[in-house]
């Protein structure tokens, strides 16, 4: 019974994110329109074009690969095991132990790199330089998160997001400096690992300036379908580490009565509102920046994940 | 009985190289000597994995063999056993490789007599337990792969490599001869025995230390003394480069920890610091210069430099833990050095063996002309795709397993009291997932451009699957790194005995964990498991696949590609391999490679072509060894007068010599 639960709350989060995704993306889009004062396209949007695009035919590049045609569900199921290790609306989820928050950053890292090869797989300059780009970001922004996670699990004393959530909650946790510098530089990571305005612009089609939309320009049909869910769910994924780590209210602990998953889905689906809020304001007053100022983005989101966690380092053993 | 068993089977890889000199116009020789050398390894394999799973006493053997005095001292223990373990299972799948690689290289008997006594040579290097034996294993082991380096003699960059090879191997050999002689103190105990039993004082470790590093670091690949690796490991065949960048870079770490973990006694914790900024430099800059080579097989050794760097921060942070006396946590430190020891010997094999292929395939290893080799060499490209998923470590392969150990160990590392390693762990932390995440790109970029895409030469267009026993090597090495990054555990258990017989801890046992995850630590702090993951993985692929086939579409169109309209046919437009490390160059190339890029651009009316130019200096090599080479060249000139002289001056030199030796010695007392 005990069991049948957990894999029943396991379950529910994985759909949870799977079925929030296009929706995240459909309401970022929908409060930038607004934010210019354009009408903007229905919230519901992305779930019509998934539809649309699953039925279509897959149009394959003469000399496109296996490695092609797999990859998006490769990288698709990369980015879904990664969000489901994530809690969203409640901690301690059945099966969160099997990886911590280093394997999380490198299971993201697995999807990133099939995608990179799916980028040059038919030959194309587009896919190159989307590829190319991609991985300089990503040598950049990995490390990034590497140091807030050290930073985190030296305050926690655990890499395992449920340990690292349950004590951010306890009054344990106190005004910390290295907490500061972690969120910023995780808000910084996040933009850019999931390709948003200034880092890449996700509605672009401008050669010179994309980097994400070029790796997938060869695709089409129900590949196209699969890697725009899994990019939804990647920019879901970043909200709710945001979410689950510096809002970490209202999750509902293990063993917990009905109600508190009813108020952990509330409180959940809250502070995903507030994040997309918050993203389309900041995507709407920000220029996109020239690809190869990203590395003086990037780097100082480095350095101060690097001084946060170097001040945990020196400031313990007193 | 193990031990003579094992120098028994490395008696018959000397026969067996002896047998191959003899047969060397035969056309059955390289069946009968790599056969041979697969048989013989399997069985040395076999013997080191019993003793090391078996968990038994360390044994030893003395032969009257060598000095007189001394005689050959010999000693089995989990140390030399888990390396004996590397060592063959190199040996055992390069040579079943060989029978096929061998059957189609050219020039073969100038390389199938040194496999053999390489294989042997380093063996020896295992068992050895006296200095003298040691170092005379070692020496044997540097020459039979300097012979492998300079097997394509015609070729003047194989000369050069062999030549620069044979220097800094000397300087190594001469460093670890120095080594030994401090340790074996004034009363000449060359024995490790002794070395063991004997106390030094600091002056003396950290003296010995340095020319550790010195001595087996040069063989290791440690920036910044790596500069014969990138051209030695690429000209020898493919199967020997995979021995000698998988495992006899291994055999030099077996060396340091020998010396520095066993030999040399209770470490200080600055030790740690010269390990850890060594390796972290070297995780860097390997990487790096990988990503900015074109050469397949220079990229790997490059590679194999940054992962050396990975093996050395781990081993400095077990120094430093336990020379504070965290014993648990040097015990992790360790066994994820020795664990990425595993997982990087076979990864590093089944890349080079790829390489190999698709060498022989298509006549060339640069990255630039080659591509769409994975319609062509499906099941070569298949292995290579494994080992570069699981040399960027990432999940669920064995490096990712590794490295993660890596990461939990410096997470332990804020509770050491000292102010140098409190500032210089995270540094190397920030070095060492930069250097990971350079390793993606660098492995996007070599798989990308060598097999993805569109053939960007006649020779990539005509390019043919390899042989069997080739393929057979490489799925089997694909197979172990994925098991071994599935069931870490397993691995893990199998470094305990190693791990406790030098520091007297070991990692708590994995294999009865629930679910068969690994727990470094305890399982509210940390734990991982890579079965799980690719379960979930596998899971989730195929329920997506197969719903969007039978509810929405499974059918399937070809046309050209799309490229925004403008697709044009020639393969040179492709991104190439230079123009995809581009912006990391941009990044990181002025800095640690002073690059300058020039762009020539014709007057207007001019029909000339446009150019592009990239210096990038190899700043090492400019600012250390060319003001060295320099001094020693200008020092042999000056002494090049003492060639010239007449037979009364000579004398008249010895004469003083004498006398000022004499006084030297009247003052001494």
């Amino acid at each position: 019974m005990e069991l049948i639960r957990e894999l029943a709350v396991q379950g529910g989060e994985m759909l949870l994110v799977v079925l929030l995704a296009p929706l995240v993306t459909g309401v970022v889009r929908k409060l930038k329109a607004r934010l210019l004062r354009r009408e903007g396209p229905s919230v519901v949007q992305p779930y019509r074009d998934l539809l649309r695009l699953m039925r279509k035919d897959v149009v394959l590049a003469d000399n496109a690969s296996w490695l092609f045609r797999t990859a998006p569900y490769l990288i698709f199921a990369t980015t879904w095991v990664a969000a489901a290790l994530v809690p969203t609306f409640a901690t301690g989820l059945m099966f969160s132990w099997s990886a911590d928050l280093i394997a999380i950053v490198a299971l993201l890292g697995s999807a990133r790199f099939f995608l990179a090869l799916a980028g040059m797989d038919v030959g194309t300059s587009f896919g190159g330089i989307g590829s190319s780009r991609e991985m300089m970001i990503a040598a950049l922004a990995e490390p990034v998160m590497i140091m807030i996670v050290f930073a985190l699990a030296l305050l926690a004393g655990s890499t395992q997001l449920s340990t690292i959530a349950a004590y951010m909650v306890s009054p344990a946790v106190g005004l910390r400096v290295t907490l500061g510098m972690a969120f910023v530089s995780l808000l910084m990571v996040g933009i850019a690992e999931t390709a948003r305005i200034p880092v890449d612009n996700p509605a672009t089609h401008l050669e010179l300036t994309m980097v994400h939309e070029a790796m997938v320009l060869e695709y089409s049909g129900r590949h196209l379908a699969v890697l725009e869910l899994a990019s939804s769910l990647k920019l879901l994924l970043y909200l709710s580490l945001i979410a689950c780590l510096f809002l970490p209210w209202g999750l509902a602990p293990p063993d917990a009565s009905a109600l508190f998953y009813a108020i952990g889905v509330a409180a959940y689906v809250a502070k995903i509102l507030v994040g997309c809020t918050a993203l389309s304001v900041f995507e709407t007053v920000v220029a996109k920046m020239r690809v190869f100022r990203v590395p003086t983005f990037l780097g100082a989101a480095l350095m101060l994940g690097f001084l946060g966690t170097l001040l945990l380092f020196v400031s313990r053993g007193f | 009985m193990p031990i003579i068993l094992l120098l028994s089977g490395i008696a018959a890889l000397l026969i067996l190289a002896l047998l191959a000199l003899f047969l060397s116009g035969r056309s059955s020789a390289t069946s009968v000597v790599y056969g041979g050398g697969l048989l013989l390894s399997l069985g040395l394999l076999g013997v080191g994995a019993q003793h090391l799973l078996g968990n038994t006493a360390p044994l030893e053997l003395s032969l009257p063999l060598g000095l007189p005095w001394i005689g050959a001292h010999f000693r089995l223990d989990a140390l030399s056993a888990f390396f004996v373990v590397i060592v063959n299972l190199g040996a055992a799948v390069s040579c079943l490789y060989g029978l096929g690689y061998g059957q189609h290289a050219e020039d073969p008997s100038r390389v199938r007599p040194f496999v053999p006594a390489f294989v042997a040579g380093m063996n020896l290097v295992l068992l050895a337990a006296d200095a003298f034996t040691f170092l005379l294993s070692w020496e044997f082991m540097s020459l039979a792969s300097w012979a492998l380096v300079v097997a394509a003699h015609r070729d003047p960059r194989s000369l050069r490599a062999g030549y620069i090879y044979a220097l800094m191997a000397s300087l190594g050999t001469f460093a670890l001869l120095l080594a030994f002689g401090l340790l074996a103190g004034p009363n000449g105990s060359y024995a490790f025995a002794a070395m063991r039993a004997a106390h030094f004082t600091p002056a003396v470790g950290a003296l010995v230390l340095c020319l550790v590093v010195l001595g087996a670091g040069s063989k290791a690949g440690l920036v910044p003394l790596h500069v014969w690796l990138p051209e030695a490991h690429p000209a020898a065949p493919s199967h020997v480069s995979a021995l000698m960048s998988g495992v006899m870079t291994k055999v030099a770490v077996y060396a340091v920890i020998r010396i520095v973990f066993d030999l040399l006694g209770p470490p200080h914790w600055w030790w740690g610091v010269v390990l850890l900024a060594l390796g972290g430099a070297s995780a860097l800059m390997g990487i790096l210069y990988a990503l900015f080579d074109a050469d397949q097989k220079r990229v790997l050794a490059f590679s194999t430099i940054e992962n050396v760097g990975f093996i050395f921060v781990a081993l400095g942070l077990a120094l430093a833990f336990r020379a504070d006396g965290f014993q648990a946590a040097a015990a992790l430190a360790l066994t994820a050095a020795l664990f990425h020891v595993f997982n990087h010997s076979i990864l590093k094999g089944l890349l080079f063996f790829g390489t190999g292929a698709v060498q022989h395939a298509t006549g060339t290893r640069d990255m630039e002309r080659l591509g769409g080799l994975i319609h062509r060499m499906p099941v070569t490209a298949f292995c290579v795709l494994v080992g570069c998923v699981g040399i960027a470590a990432l999940p669920p392969l064995n490096a990712f397993a590794s490295e993660w150990l890596t990461f939990q160990a410096i997470l332990l590392s804020p509770s050491l009291p000292q102010w140098g390693l409190k500032l210089l762990v995270p540094a190397v932390g920030a070095l060492l997932a930069l250097a990971v995440t350079l390793a993606a790109a660098c492995f996007v970029r070599f798989f990308g451009t060598s097999f993805l895409g569109r053939p960007r030469s006649e020779a990539a267009c005509g390019a043919e699957e390899t042989d069997v026993f080739s393929r057979a090597a490489m799925l089997f090495l694909a197979g172990v790194a994925v098991l071994a990054g599935l069931l870490p555990g397993v691995v893990i258990d199998a470094l305990g005995p190693v791990s406790s017989s030098l520091i007297g801890h070991q990692m708590p046992v994995q294999t009865s964990q629930p679910w068969l995850s690994i727990v470094p630590i305890a399982a509210s702090r940390s734990s991982y498991n890579g079965l799980l993951v690719f379960i979930f993985i596998a899971m989730s692929a195929g329920i997506v696949a197969s719903t969007i086939h039978v509810f929405a579409s499974r059918r399937v169109r070809r046309a050209p590609a799309w490229d925004c309209g403008f697709a044009d046919p020639n393969p040179a437009l492709q991104y190439s391999a230079s123009s995809f490390s581009e912006p990391i160059r941009r990044v990181f190339g002025p800095l640690l490679f002073l690059a300058r890029t020039e762009v020539e651009i014709p007057p207007p009316g001019s029909m000339g072509p446009a150019r592009l130019r990239v210096h990038l200096e190899d700043v090492i090599w400019q600012r250390l060894y060319m003001p060295v080479t320099g001094l020693v060249a200008g020092i042999a000139d000056r002494l090049n007068v003492f060639q010239f002289l007449t037979i009364r001056r000579y004398l008249s030199l010895v004469f003083l010599a004498l006398v000022s030796l004499l006084l030297v010695l009247a003052i001494w007392s």
